[in-house]
């Protein structure tokens, strides 16, 4: 029975190894042992070995240690009788099919052309295969594993019986947002290239993954699963089993095979079993039932593909809350990634073109009607293909939990609902945003009333808990929407003021976030008016927010009590919330200090500070920035040290705004320390920080502060700061 | 009291084993005219007074004996009452059995200590892991030390066990919290070994503990350092000396002796000698002797637990259990037996006088007069083990007329506490979460240790092979070690192709492993691997927090042995149910028995049962595990749990 799957598994693992082999010598003797192998722009090594077997591989010469390793795991298949045991035999195959996967796909980077493409969407030409995500990526997705917006992944292997069926199998996992990483061919066609064969976008953004058209492919979906155990679990590298065992229980992740399962093919399923990955296949391949190793049965085959997507939910266990909002097209998140080119679009309004804005208000109960959802001016029905036309939203909310305070965290998240249905396009907020509805969409009957509809749905879902009642007003008519602007702009003015003027000490309340301890169980967030969370996206009025909506989720309350030291920004409430929600690792935590007890990071840090002694100041460097810092180290090489809930003095986790606030490492003379940023970062903050330091009496601080142009060394830092006389040479030793 | 042969009974009759050599053996013998076990036991009446445990001989105002029929009207001499009187006896027995496992135990460390010396050529550390990982146990530091300074530390740690005083023995705390904080309550909680032993003898004598329950309690504490103690070390040391055992294939019953082969039979209970006599029988040397003699090669096959030993580790075939030692020698095709320790026949000698088979003891604690003996010294253990091989090679030209049953079937064995670990995850993900998941899920509904001897007052290996058949057919997984291991193997039970005659779930479980449905773990000592096995369940978590709380049991169908007391009273006291077969030796006392049969289910939430018919016991025993299951919640299917983000949060990373 599975002794069938056991010697398939074991065959194909021989055979995996075996080819392992031969390319590793291929390699060896075409670049020589001391040639450079890596996966691009990541910390984690060759991240199934660097989490597995603590391995730091760098060169075509040290690969040879892991197959080594991998040799030392295989098994001969069991006998015809009297066999042994051959489950152990058959998960180490697994493994030991992972370690050759892995040699194989690291040499794959040596090739020229290269076979991969170095980005985070496919390109909509040509090669469309990624390859191994860079830490940019992993990091900004593996936040979604976090917060719950990406329940898990398919590893989707081979081809589905048809074009037709692959895209409805992909929309199926995209509705339930699934990432789908796809792999592996049959006869030369995988899942990704029927995908392309029907025009559906791919890449990161729409969750829908293209690894690479050869088997061992699979091995970069179970590498992100390895470094989200590593990046976010802070489970030390080498610790095999943490990493399984993090796997199993927070990564819902499984494998589907489409079309014939070769011994390849079953070796791999074996693979990923060991993380807790259940394989479910459209053909008979027998079946693993019994539970333990995964959460529940192991290989389940044959299921329909019609059923497969449910049963393999059902297989991993994994219980997903979607909300059906009814609308003509597929909502979901993976969609906000789509694009809409404009000769495919119906309808545009806002961005630069026409008067546009979102606004959410607060009423009486008795004032309006839930549901009720007016279009004032044209409809899309009434307008032809390829116009732009003014927009208003206005949501009217009334609840008895309902507060102003909490109004833009509401309309804050317009941008998100708006941007999921599939073939709608939605960016920025305010009075600066910009939609657009594309012609399919509008051929499947998506109207603008829909709009509404989604709003209405969503305040329902997400904000259920403060709001009872939800109407929508949509205006085109551009004489209403210019009229209702102002309107709307003097409550952000309002609002702006507000939260500007909330300081620190205005508050006796902070609130935590302990949404990441899914992923970093000692880490712990406590956000307060000056400082927003590291990741950028919780601030004091979320979390407030937040709780009031949930009161026993991860945002709590916390109590300031006394002040322990006001300069470092301690208080001592925040320090006991802390010790006990990090489960005693941490004892004290340090507001506007790096130095001295810093914020522990979970790893959805927007920043990363780090002291830069020899030059007496700071650096900070922000994710998307894949250069080398004066640090000595890039993005992920610190996002790799410090994440996982630790406290390391000279480092510190932080949002882009923070850099902005009064309280900015105030403990350490504030932005008078940041002596370095890269240059996108300083473009992107620019305004709000010209702002303040001319508050602070340096209006040109920021041209003091160098950036990679000028500067990648720690000495190189120094000589800018030197000729354009930055005060952080004046300061008190830094080190002191 | 079914199954107890009568008197009068004839050898002829076929009912007196299910092992079809043995039955072969038998008919050959009666022609032959060679006198075993089967037939004494004919001649030999139990003890009527014995059998209860109601004879007091531990001074000489008596022997008192009690008569059955009316135990409460009489007292002995002294004044001892039947319930003081059958306390003692079940206590020696205790005392009797945790001292054998223990002195083979202490045997074990010595060696390891000179091993760890080199002082003793031919042992070796072999399993670096184990001893590392039993190291941290007895709190050696093993960070910048060489195997062998480790070694030495921990094997003068593990002899200390024996003569320790006050403190705790280091190994109950491989036992669940709950449990050893119960022994502590109790007071219970096992010293040194030596001390354990020697305090019981004391109670028992005359004139001391004349307080049944209070005689039990000594009982208990020095059955478990016994468990705990003495035959865990045994285990654990002998694992990193000769390899902790992992699964391999080979073969048993008497057809593995071969007819034109030098055959040597290596019998009893220690593998230090067995060890090394595998080693001899390999030497070129000696295998070119047995073919200048006219041998094809030299055969090893095992019996008994000495056998387990090298089965487990080396794939020795095994000859057969504990009632196959005489009959072996009727094959006329052994060219000598080798014993050592524990259950040899003093029969062995005379028997072997009608062929030309040399019977060899070795151990200075156990000698026959008419055997050959030859002294085991660990010191020269490789030239004295040639020397005892050469001896078996000589004597080929005197075999005479050979008669050997084809009878021999395969099996796999080696399921040591690792292997399990190991095979249900793999190395990556070794854990007994498997195992606990599907005894949850129903797929398994408990875990059944049968072991224990063969006893010819029941016929040979039948109990043994119908209730592990009723049990397997229920789900129920089997674990195994000693004769009753050797049973089920010869039966075919121990290959996976038997999972076919497992229950549904079971059945899926073997097929999803690749495993027999009953595992074999060892030799007597070995049961220790079933009560660290059980301590992992509990550990692994979802079926409670003691052993008691497991769907769990153990039973020996079939046993003789003062040893099989001892192991039942140590799972007893750490919170099993014991069902032994056969006879009952408390059955004199109805208060003592009460107190085994109930009362210890308050006291340590196992207990002690007698049930002598094999359909019976198992019935008895899948009720007990019915009822453990419904203790814990996991009788009735579940529905399955689906995990959101919140949900997952909960769960341990």
């Amino acid at each position: 029975m599975s002794k069938l799957i056991a010697t398939r598994v074991i065959r194909g693992a021989n055979k995996l190894v075996a080819r392992a082999e031969k390319s590793l010598n291929e390699a060896l003797q075409k670049y020589g042992p001391d040639k450079k192998v890596e996966f691009p722009n990541t910390a984690y090594f060759l991240p199934i070995s660097y989490g597995m077997l603590g391995m730091k591989i760098t060169t075509v010469g040290e690969l040879q240690q892991l197959l080594g390793k991998a040799k030392s795991l295989l098994h001969p298949v069991p006998a015809e009788k009297v066999w042994l045991p051959y489950l152990g035999h058959t998960l180490d195959c697994g493994m030991a099919t992972l370690f050759a996967d892995e040699i194989i796909e690291a040499l794959k980077y040596l090739q020229s052309p290269l076979p991969y493409m170095v980005m985070e969407n496919c390109p909509e030409e040509g090669n469309f295969w990624l390859g191994a995500a860079d830490d940019v990526i992993m990091r900004k997705r593996g936040v979604e594993f976090v917060d719950g917006t990406a329940p898990g992944f398919a590893a989707c292997v081979g081809a589905c019986p048809s074009t037709e069926i692959a895209v409805k199998i992909a929309r199926e996992l995209q509705e339930k947002s699934i990432y789908v990483f796809m792999s592996a061919a049959n006869n030369g066609t995988s899942m990704a290239d029927q995908l392309r064969e029907a025009g559906v976008q791919m890449g990161w953004e729409t969750r829908l993954v293209p690894l690479g058209s050869d088997v061992t492919a699979t091995i970069h979906a179970l590498g992100f699963a390895t470094r989200a155990a590593l990046a976010f679990g802070g489970v030390k590298p080498g610790d095999f089993s943490r990493v399984l065992k993090y796997n199993k229980n927070r990564v819902f992740a499984f494998a589907l095979a489409f079309g014939e399962v070769d011994d390849e093919k079953h070796a791999q399923a074996a693979g990923a079993i060991n993380f807790g990955f259940p394989a479910i296949s459209e053909r008979d391949i027998d079946r693993i039932l019994p539970t333990g190793v995964c959460t529940y049965e192991h290989v389940v085959s044959p299921v329909p593909v019609n059923e497969i997507v449910q049963k393999a939910i059902e297989v991993r266990g994994l219980k997903l809350h979607v909300h059906k909002i009814p609308i003509p097209v597929s909502y979901g998140p993976a969609f906000e990634g789509e694009r809409i080119r404009g000769e495919d679009t119906y309808l545009e309004m806002g961005g630069t073109k026409t008067p546009a804005f979102e606004f959410v208000t607060t009423k009486n109960i008795n004032e309006i009607t839930d549901n009720k959802i007016e279009v004032i001016g044209q409809e899309i029905t009434d307008i032809p293909a390829g116009t732009q036309i003014p927009l208003g939203i206005v949501v009217a909310v009334a609840g008895r939990q309902m507060q102003e305070d909490f109004e833009p965290v509401l309309e804050r998240r317009l941008h998100n609902f708006l941007n999921e249905p599939q073939g709608v396009f939605h960016m920025g907020q305010r009075d600066n945003n910009w939609m657009r509805i594309s012609k399919e969409a509008k051929e499947k009957g998506f109207k603008l009333s829909h709009l509404g509809t989604i709003i209405h749905a969503q305040f329902h879902n997400e904000f259920g808990a403060i709001v009872d009642k939800v109407q929508v007003k949509i205006y085109t008519k551009e004489a209403d929407v210019l009229k209702n602007r102002e309107v709307a702009r003097q409550s952000y003015r309002k609002r702006d003021e507000r939260i500007g003027s909330m300081t620190d000490e205005s508050t006796e309340t902070f609130y935590s976030c302990t949404l990441c301890q899914s992923f970093a169980p000692t880490h712990v967030c406590v956000i307060s008016p000056e400082r927003t969370g590291l990741c950028g996206s919780y601030n004091w009025f979320t979390c407030k927010a937040a709780y009031q909506i949930n009161p026993r989720g991860p945002n709590q309350p916390v109590l300031k009590n006394e002040v322990v030291d006001a300069a470092r920004g301690q208080w001592k409430g925040c320090n006991d919330f802390v010790y006990q929600a990090s489960r005693k690792a941490i004892a004290a935590m340090s507001f506007y200090s790096i130095m001295s007890e810093p914020m522990t990071s979970c790893g959805c840090f927007e920043c990363i500070a780090a002291v830069l002694p020899a030059a007496n100041g700071v650096m900070t460097v922000n994710r998307e920035f894949s250069g080398m810092t004066p640090a000595g180290m890039k993005f992920s090489t610190l996002a790799g040290t410090i994440g996982g809930g630790q406290q390391i003095p000279g480092f510190v986790g932080h949002s882009k705004r923070y850099i902005i606030s009064k309280k900015f490492l105030l403990s350490e003379s504030g932005l008078k320390r940041l002596v370095w940023m890269p240059k996108m970062l300083k473009d992107e903050i620019k305004e709000l920080f010209n702002k303040r330091t001319t508050e602070e009496g340096m209006p040109n601080l920021l041209d003091m502060i160098a950036d990679e142009t000028v500067a990648t060394t720690e000495e190189e830092v120094i000589a800018h700061l030197q000729k354009t006389g930055h005060p952080a040479l004046t300061l008190a030793p830094i080190m002191g | 009291m079914s199954q107890i042969v009568k008197e009068g009974t004839n050898v002829m009759d076929d009912n007196r084993s299910v092992c079809e050599a043995t039955i072969e053996m038998l008919r050959y013998a009666e022609a032959g005219n060679y006198d075993t076990a089967f037939q004494r036991a004919l001649k030999v009446k139990p003890c009527p007074i014995g059998a209860t445990g109601s004879c007091c001989k531990h001074c000489y105002m008596g022997p008192c004996r009690f008569n059955p029929k009316k135990p409460e009207e009489s007292v002995g001499v002294c004044g001892a009452d039947i319930n003081t009187v059958a306390a003692r006896n079940f206590a020696r027995a205790v005392a009797a059995g945790t001292a054998a496992h223990s002195d083979h135990g202490r045997e074990v460390a010595k060696t390891f200590i000179a091993a760890a010396r080199k002082e003793v050529p031919g042992y070796e550390i072999k399993d670096e892991v184990k001893l590392k990982a039993l190291a941290r146990d007895f709190g050696v530091k093993t960070e910048g030390r060489s195997n062998e300074e480790i070694a030495e530390e921990l094997g003068q740690k593990c002899l200390r066990e024996f003569y320790k005083q006050d403190e705790e023995l280091v190994l109950i705390k491989r036992g669940p919290e709950k449990r050893t904080q119960l022994w502590r309550e109790l007071g219970v909680t096992p010293r040194g070994i030596d001390r354990e032993v020697v305090e019981l003898m004391h109670r028992t004598a005359m004139g001391v503990d004349q307080d049944y329950k209070n005689i039990m309690k000594q009982a208990s504490r020095c059955s478990l350092s016994d468990g705990w103690g003495g035959s865990m070390i045994a285990t654990e040391l002998q694992d990193i000396m000769f390899g902790t055992p992992i699964p391999l294939r080979t073969q048993v019953n008497l057809g593995v002796l071969k007819k034109d082969e030098v055959n040597i039979i290596i019998h009893g209970h220690e593998p230090l000698l067995a060890e090394m006599i595998v080693r001899a029988s390999r030497d070129p040397e000696l295998i070119n002797l047995a073919k200048q003699k006219g041998a094809k090669g030299i055969n090893l096959a095992g019996m008994c637990c000495t056998g387990n030993e090298i089965l487990l580790r080396q794939g020795v075939p095994m000859g057969g259990n504990f009632l196959q030692q005489e009959i072996a020698i009727i094959t006329g095709a052994v060219e000598a037996m080798i014993v050592d320790v524990q259950c040899v026949m003093q029969s062995l000698p005379s028997l072997a006088k009608c062929f030309h088979t040399k019977i060899i003891t070795t151990s200075s604690k156990a000698k026959i007069p008419s055997a050959e003996h030859i002294e085991f010294h660990e010191h020269d253990a490789l030239n004295i083990s040639k020397k005892i091989v050469r001896a078996a090679v000589e004597n080929y030209h005197n075999r005479g007329k050979v008669h050997i049953p084809d009878n021999k079937t395969d099996l796999i064995a080696g399921f040591s506490h690792e292997t399990i670990n190991y095979m249900l995850g793999g190395s990556f993900r070794a854990s007994y979460r498997p195992l606990n998941d599907n005894i949850i899920n129903g797929r398994i509904r408990g875990v059944v240790g049968v072991v224990g001897c063969n006893n010819p007052r029941t016929p040979h290996d039948r109990s043994h092979l119908s209730l592990v058949r009723e049990l397997i057919a229920n789900d129920i997984l089997v674990v195994e070690t000693g004769c009753a291991a050797i049973a089920c193997a010869k039966d075919g039970l121990l290959i996976p192709e038997a999972a076919t005659a497992a229950g549904k779930g079971l059945r899926e479980v073997c097929e999803t492993v690749g495993i027999p449905p009953v595992l074999h773990c060892g030799s007597c000592v070995d049961n220790s691997r079933i009560l660290v096995a059980c301590s992992e369940m509990v550990r692994e978590g979802g079926l409670g927090t003691d052993i008691s709380d497991l769907p769990v049991a153990g039973c020996a169908p079939e046993w003789m042995s003062e040893k099989a007391i001892a192991i039942g009273q140590y799972f007893v006291s750490s919170g099993a149910l014991v069902v032994f077969g056969v006879t009952w030796p408390t059955s004199g006392s109805e208060a003592l028995t009460n107190h085994l049969f109930k009362e210890y289910e308050n006291i340590f939430k196992g207990r002690w049962a007698f049930e002598p018919d094999a359909a019976k016991m198992a019935s008895l025993i899948i009720d007990h595990i019915n009822k453990k299951r419904e203790a814990l919640g996991i009788q009735k299917t579940k529905e399955r749990v689906l995990y959101d983000m919140e949900a997952r949060r909960t769960l341990e990373v």
